[in-house]
């Protein structure tokens, strides 16, 4: 379960989350929606310590993020991130990519850590480019690889952010199938996302973030089909 | 008495000497100033204004001022301290903090080369910093400046000539001697052209074959 209670951040003078709190329980899908500088991204980058927080506390299965004496490295295990650029490592191969991390940071054997990743890269689709180098690759094609080298650390939760907001709007399509693949495997998920139809499919919630605050927040009808605030409305109208 | 003997076969032994000598002290200068210039090129990517100011100011000396001049005043400085070194550890000495000047610039540059982005994916994975430097970092920025570190390399092995002024029996050292003997100088600095063309060539080759290689 990741808890957010309460969370500041503010960046100099700006304060981008004003206090915000979210659960997210095992199994669920959580989407998060707004406007550019409403905060979203900032809130994921804040759950693995990408960046640090000014007030307040988030609770990865009962382990406080910002604790000083919390191993970042090893929480980041559990908490798979994906991001909006895809960020190939173009040095090396695509199972090397994918197979990097569970051989250094879990210290797997080679062989091992290749296993894993094969088995990852042939879940989204790639098990037929294993041997390329990812900079020959699609913008999708390398998005689902950034994908399965997050897979492949095999976290319980996985972060999305706007994971295809970079791509070509004909490569989104791919991205998102991976993504309502995971769904079914039952990853907990958090997406910050601009694609409403899709948060509307996969999400359990969505919520609605404005000037760094959750504005609205429910089931995907309640916000999406039938949104109480007139912030969250004046949003829809303007992106569906 | 003829004063002055033709060169014949018999210095084929003395000119291949010289030849070592000059790969010798090149590859020491290259090996150990590329790691220096590794280091000291991560602590200056990694380091703020003050540091770097510091290193900076330090590095600058050493790039500005002629070699040769640096070769004479060490030797000279540390015959005066009462500490004289061979030649060669000498030569060896400046000639790699020299190559250290050029590398960590090469280096830092390459360092700053790899986009933020491409750190905070690794971090995120639940790499550590060093694991980060190490199989991040270093292979993805090395590699955008390696054709710089040819260059460096390439224009060390050239450098190395000059510490013949310290008296390293070197390439041109040898065929300084060889031309006093013989009073052929046109035919001995031709052929001695020719062997460095030969040491350079085929790292300048190898280069080129890399990034060839790199570009897939």
């Amino acid at each position: 379960m990741i808890e957010i209670k309460g969370v500041h951040k503010s960046f100099g003078d700006l304060e981008v989350l004003k206090g915000i709190d979210l659960t997210v329980n095992r199994g669920e899908v959580v989407s998060i929606i707004g406007a550019s500088g409403s905060g979203k991204s900032t809130l994921l980058y804040c759950i693995n310590a990408i960046e640090s927080i000014n007030k307040g506390n988030i609770i990865v299965d009962g382990i406080d993020v910002h604790d000083k004496k919390t191993d970042i490295n090893a929480l980041r295990q559990n908490l798979g991130m994906v991001f909006q650029q895809w960020n190939s490592f173009p040095h090396l191969t695509v199972l090397e990519n994918a197979a990097l991390a569970p051989q250094v940071v879990k210290g797997f054997s080679k062989e091992k850590a290749e296993e894993i990743a094969t088995k990852e890269l042939k879940h989204v689709g790639l098990g037929d480019k294993l041997h390329e180098y990812p900079t020959k690759m699609s913008g999708g094609q390398q998005q689902r690889l950034a994908i399965a080298r997050a897979l492949a650390m095999e976290p319980p939760y996985m972060l999305f952010d706007e994971v295809t907001s970079a791509l070509d709007p004909e490569l989104v399509g791919e991205v998102l199938d991976t993504l309502r693949l995971l769904r079914d495997d039952g990853m907990t998920m958090i997406c910050v996302t601009h694609e409403i139809a899709f948060a509307k499919e996969v999400s359990d919630k969505v919520a609605f973030f404005h000037e760094g605050l959750i504005e609205e927040i429910g089931t995907p009808q309640e916000v999406l089909d039938n949104p109480q605030k007139e912030r969250t409305q004046q949003f829809l109208s303007k992106v569906l | 008495m003829n004063l002055f003997t033709p060169l014949s076969w018999n210095d084929a032994g003395f000119i291949l000497t010289g030849i070592l000598n000059t790969v010798y002290i090149s590859v020491i200068a290259i090996v150990v100033g590329s790691l220096l210039g590794l280091l000291i090129g991560f602590i200056r990517a990694e380091s703020n204004k003050t540091v770097n100011v510091f290193l900076g100011a330090v590095l600058d000396v050493l790039r500005s001022v002629p070699l040769i001049i640096q070769l004479i005043l060490f030797s000279t400085f540390i015959g005066v301290m009462g500490f004289p070194l061979p030649p060669f550890v000498t030569g060896s000495i400046i000639l790699s903090l020299y190559t250290m000047a050029f590398m960590s610039e090469v280096f830092r540059s390459g360092f700053n080369s790899v986009p933020v982005s491409m750190v905070k994916a690794s971090r995120s994975l639940g790499m550590n910093y060093l694991q980060t430097v190490r199989y991040i970092r270093i292979p993805i920025g090395m590699r955008a400046v390696f054709p710089s570190w040819i260059g460096v390399a390439l224009s060390v092995i050239k450098d190395s000539a000059l510490v013949s002024v310290i008296g390293y029996m070197e390439l041109l050292r040898t065929a300084e001697q060889l031309i006093s003997r013989t009073q052929q100088p046109l035919m001995i600095l031709i052929g001695v052209g020719l062997f460095y063309f030969m040491i350079s060539y085929p790292l300048s080759r190898y280069g080129k074959y890399i990034e060839r290689k790199m570009e897939i």
